[in-house]
């Protein structure tokens, strides 16, 4: 059975003062069903997450307490992915009709704060300071541009393109575009990576109504399609975040795994895809990602950059909303940005960085730690 | 120098201790041979649950890196810097031949000399004081510092 998304909603991603991680995805479940015209009590169910904002399922005491099955998503950075995922099987398993998927967040300041213990690792790991995300992003790229020769100018291009698309998105954080030498000269935060090639931790809400796709109609001409959902954790011998040892021998990363899975459920390949997002914490996963989702070789991304393949007007469009980057990152809510971005791109109402010559299929990536990658496709 | 009993290993079961010559200590699957930092009881590779412990390498060759460019969040940090005092460190993994990639601290005198393949050498030393007593932990350092 087909599932369709047939209401977005968001809460502007950024600094909210005076409103909580739960309020902002509140507004953003109150958007969702205003954008196809249905109530709360429509819902049948909802999968919802936060990673720092309380928990998803509280929303109801706010959107009406109906009686729905609500289940609480917690997954790391793909926790938006892993709601809608779920969200998705709950409607093709033909138990409900349709229902909601949401995340928010809001978190404090600064660098993510790590709790090694509660990943499994000892707390010697957080005390003597390496339990830190943005060290995992440096060293992962680090060895990816010495084995395929890429620059400095490509992490350099990534920022200042996903700022670029930001400053078009009203509902982005960053809505300044970077010159290339504004982030160039950036304070370096963990070599190679810069301070402008990082997203931050921020604040936001996200939401979507997914119905089954026989019923869509009845409620929306403007439909989008799950095609494929696919979430998959590590195998042994990927280099993952938080991993105190790795082995001599390379696996594939959880992302190519799960992109593999949904491009064999779509039935389709990177070549059919029209616009996609993928996961930039920071600019080297952007690049790395590119490869891992199989839109082009290990090595090509220094040539499609500078040629602009990645850009709004390119063969392959990369994160037209800022991506993390632009957008920062609330963890439950920034897998369901990128669906909602892909909804738009495909609705066409991206507005000012809509995608040109009606973009059909979709793609969205995101990956949290310890290791896994949730892939979506879609089509119009 | 305080005596090896008022040094303190950061963790149990890290490396060996007390010791002249220490090394990390991790475990080997005695089912398909693979081996993990810190030891485990359970193997990653295969599933399997019989591990034994085994002493590592104590020297390698860098496999990747980056420079720690900011005072890590406390908690859960524990290191001495203040923000006045804070240098950027060096993080990296370091590959012991035909075992395991370890991470690892980096101490150098130079932080820019880092780059992928160069020797490195176990080091064994302290970290903090606490209560008196040398907290000691292991970090990697290039050989040609040694």
């Amino acid at each position: 059975m087909d599932v369709a998304i047939i209401g977005i909603g968001i809460h502007p991603f950024g600094r909210t003062e005076g409103v909580t991680g739960l309020e902002q995805g509140v507004h953003a479940a109150r958007e969702a069903l205003k954008d196809v015209g249905l109530d709360w009590n429509d819902m049948e169910f909802a999968y919802g997450g936060s990673s720092a904002a309380g928990n998803a399922d509280s929303m109801v005491s706010k959107l009406g307490l109906t009686g729905l099955q609500f289940i609480n998503v917690s997954n790391g950075c793909a926790t938006g992915g892993s709601a809608l995922q779920s969200a998705y099987m709950a409607i093709q398993s033909g138990m409900f009709d349709i229902g909601m998927a949401v995340g928010f967040d809001k978190h404090p300041r600064g660098a993510f704060t790590v709790n090694p213990e509660a990943s499994g690792l000892g707390k010697w790991y957080g005390d003597i300071g390496m339990a830190l995300t943005p060290q995992f992003f440096g060293m992962k790229i680090q060895r990816y541009m010495h084995e395929y020769d890429i620059s400095e100018d490509t992490l350099i291009r990534v920022a200042v393109k996903n700022f670029k698309n930001g400053a078009k998105n009203p509902n982005a954080w960053r809505r300044n575009a970077f010159s290339y030498d504004d982030v160039a000269q950036s304070q370096m935060v963990c070599h190679p990576l810069r301070k402008y090639m990082f997203c931050s931790p921020a604040e936001g809400g996200c939401a979507m109504i997914l119905c089954r796709a026989d019923k869509a109609k009845q409620y929306t001409s403007n439909s989008v399609f799950l095609k494929a959902v696919a979430v998959k954790t590590r195998q042994f011998g990927s280099f993952e975040v938080f991993s105190q040892s790795q082995a001599l021998d390379r696996a594939p990363a959880p992302t190519v795994q799960a992109s593999t899975a949904a491009f064999e459920m779509a039935g389709i390949g990177p070549e059919d895809i029209d616009v996609a997002q993928l996961q930039d914490t920071e600019s080297g996963a952007e690049i790395m990602h590119m490869a891992e989702n199989g839109f082009c070789a290990d090595g090509d991304q220094e040539q499609w950059l500078r040629e602009g393949h990645t850009e709004i007007d390119g063969k392959l469009p990369v994160n037209t909303d800022g991506g993390c980057l632009a957008n920062g990152e609330p963890v439950g809510a920034s897998g369901l940005r990128q669906v909602y971005e892909i909804c738009l791109q495909l609705r066409g109402e991206a507005g000012e960085r809509q995608v040109p010559n009606n973009p059909k299929t979709g793609y969205t990536h995101v990956y949290g730690a310890p290791g896994l990658s949730g892939v979506t496709i879609m089509a119009a | 120098m305080p005596s090896i009993a008022d040094q303190i290993p950061i963790a149990d079961g890290l490396f060996t201790w007390p010791s002249n010559d220490p090394r990390l200590l991790g475990s080997k699957c005695a089912d398909c041979g693979v081996v993990t930092f810190p030891a485990q009881s359970g193997c990653p590779a295969c599933c399997g649950e019989d591990t034994e412990a085994i002493e590592l390498e104590r020297k390698g060759k860098l496999w990747t890196w980056t420079i720690q460019g900011f005072l890590p969040n406390r908690p859960p940090y524990e290191g001495p810097e203040t923000p006045e005092t804070f240098k950027p460190f060096g993080v990296g993994y370091v590959e012991l031949p035909n075992q395991v990639r370890v991470e690892t601290r980096i101490q150098t005198e130079d932080i820019a000399k880092l780059r992928i393949g160069m020797e490195m050498d176990l080091v064994v030393e302290k970290f903090i004081e606490r209560d008196g007593k040398d907290i000691i932990a292991y970090f990697f350092r290039p050989a040609d510092e040694s």
